[in-house]
């Protein structure tokens, strides 16, 4: 069980600790700074932090000491912009997904970017090369941002049994496949569904918003994601896409938490679809099922009873190892901790800057 | 030569000394100081080279044209500050 918790916020990173039974917050790191997500290691016990300063661009951070001290690495760069080059300018605007490789593959990170391209490290972090097999697909070309100007790869899924094995989620470019480190790449959403896209084109694999993808990493075969219109599940290694209705209080949201054991169990924290974005009746709330979709449980003990407008982004909501600690960071600053599944809910703090990842440092 | 000024901002992340370097244009200028302080390249500018959105270069108190090349020109005397611009917040 994970007594640690990274929370990524957009005036630096905080480590929470579970002293004698309650959870303390530790002094920030990078105080001022956006940090849009960071990473543990546990291959070399190395934490990584991507930062998105506001004037200087994206940095990324490392630290071998647990935060004591901290090196600055090459940001993934993207190579030179051909002349008359289509599409987005071939620049990085943020980190949106940072991944460890498998775990023979000592020092190899995955690094999904806004503008969509995907980049791979195998030395610590220290250089980055984009995969142009992905980059240079001219799908990428029918791509477009979702909540922001250009596409992003928000989840890069690494098969723990076979890490040659990739899923990635793309906002709006659907859901992608590898299954040889990267070298060749097919489009593998059907059946998820774009309601925002003209009638013939919503069925479209290539130009699906699914907020976030998650893998069982038990059963990696199945996957779940909180897409834009609604949750979505896979059984078959994204090969097909079932979507789950009739959830309530709402299918929208975006993160997704999937238990590291069981591929049943997931968790969503839903808001008024796509106009509003709100906890439905300003009730802040956690859906959960344990049967793989047929029935969901609205969890709200210990959550704020009073009206409330949180939001939790595509990295805000997180689970440990062991299926049974969750995390839960909103944009309002609120974090909260379940150390039973979900059952019931601890307010850490109501006053952190706004949240856009955490993660159980493992 | 042309005097580089680096705003305060920028030190709390990475050195950023004020240098006087040869060059007679922005561009070469700032290369002539990134040769020697290689990590305050990507803080000015973007993977393509160009100048980074919410970053503002002065000439002599004049606000640079030409944010792609940099090919503003500079005199021996000149004064280049690199600042913030209030457009990143």
């Amino acid at each position: 069980m994970s007594d640690r918790v990274r929370v990524s916020t957009r005036k630096g990173l905080f480590t929470i600790t579970r002293r004698g039974g309650r959870w303390d917050i530790g002094a920030p790191d990078f105080l001022g700074d956006p940090v849009t997500l960071a990473l543990d290691d546990p291959r070399d016990q190395t934490l990584y932090a991507a930062l998105n300063l506001g004037h200087f661009g994206v940095k990324l951070r490392r630290s071998r000491d647990d935060g004591k001290t901290w090196d600055e690495l090459e940001a993934p760069a993207y190579p030179a912009q051909p002349e008359g080059a289509l599409g987005a300018p071939w620049k990085l605007v943020q980190i949106w997904s940072l991944e460890t490789g498998g775990k023979d593959e000592r020092g190899t990170l995955w690094a999904g970017t806004i503008p969509g391209g995907l980049f791979r490290s195998r030395d610590h972090g220290q250089s980055w090369h984009l995969l142009r097999s992905l980059w240079d697909r001219p799908e990428r070309l029918e791509w477009f941002g979702g909540g922001y100007d250009y596409p992003g790869i928000h989840s890069v899924a690494v098969d723990p049994r076979d890490p040659a094995r990739l899923t990635l989620g793309i906002s709006c470019g659907g859901v992608w496949v590898s299954e040889d480190a990267g070298e060749t790449w097919r489009v593998s959403a059907t059946g998820m569904r774009a309601t925002y896209m003209p009638p013939d084109q919503q069925g479209n694999p290539n130009t699906q918003d699914p907020h976030r993808v998650v893998a069982c990493p038990a059963r990696p075969e199945t996957l779940w994601s909180q897409h834009h219109c609604g949750i979505f599940r896979s059984t078959d290694a994204a090969a097909t896409w079932t979507e789950i209705t009739d959830v309530a209080p709402s299918s929208f949201g975006f993160a997704v938490a999937v238990h590291p054991g069981d591929p049943d169990v997931a968790w969503f924290v839903p808001a008024i679809k796509d106009e509003r974005r709100v906890p439905v009746d300003a009730r802040f709330v956690v859906t959960r099922t344990r049967d793989g979709g047929k029935r969901f449980d609205v969890l709200s003990a210990g959550l704020p009873q009073e009206p409330s407008y949180d939001l939790v982004y595509r990295h805000g909501l997180a689970v440990d190892a062991t299926g049974t600690r969750l995390a839960m960071g909103s944009t309002t600053g609120g974090l909260w901790i379940s150390e039973d599944a979900g059952d019931s809910w601890q307010c850490v703090s109501l006053n952190l800057p706004p949240i856009s990842a955490v993660r159980f440092a493992e | 030569m042309p005097t580089v000024v680096f705003t305060s901002q920028l030190q709390r992340h990475v050195p950023s000394p004020t240098c006087e370097v040869a060059g007679e244009t922005v561009s070469a200028a700032l290369e002539a100081v990134f040769a020697e302080h290689r990590a305050l390249r990507g803080y000015v500018l973007d993977d393509q080279g160009n100048l980074r959105k919410h970053v503002a270069v002065f000439v002599d108190g004049t606000r640079v044209r030409d944010r792609e090349r940099l090919s503003d020109p500079v005199r021996p005397d000149s004064e280049i500050h690199v600042l913030q611009a209030l457009t990143g917040g």
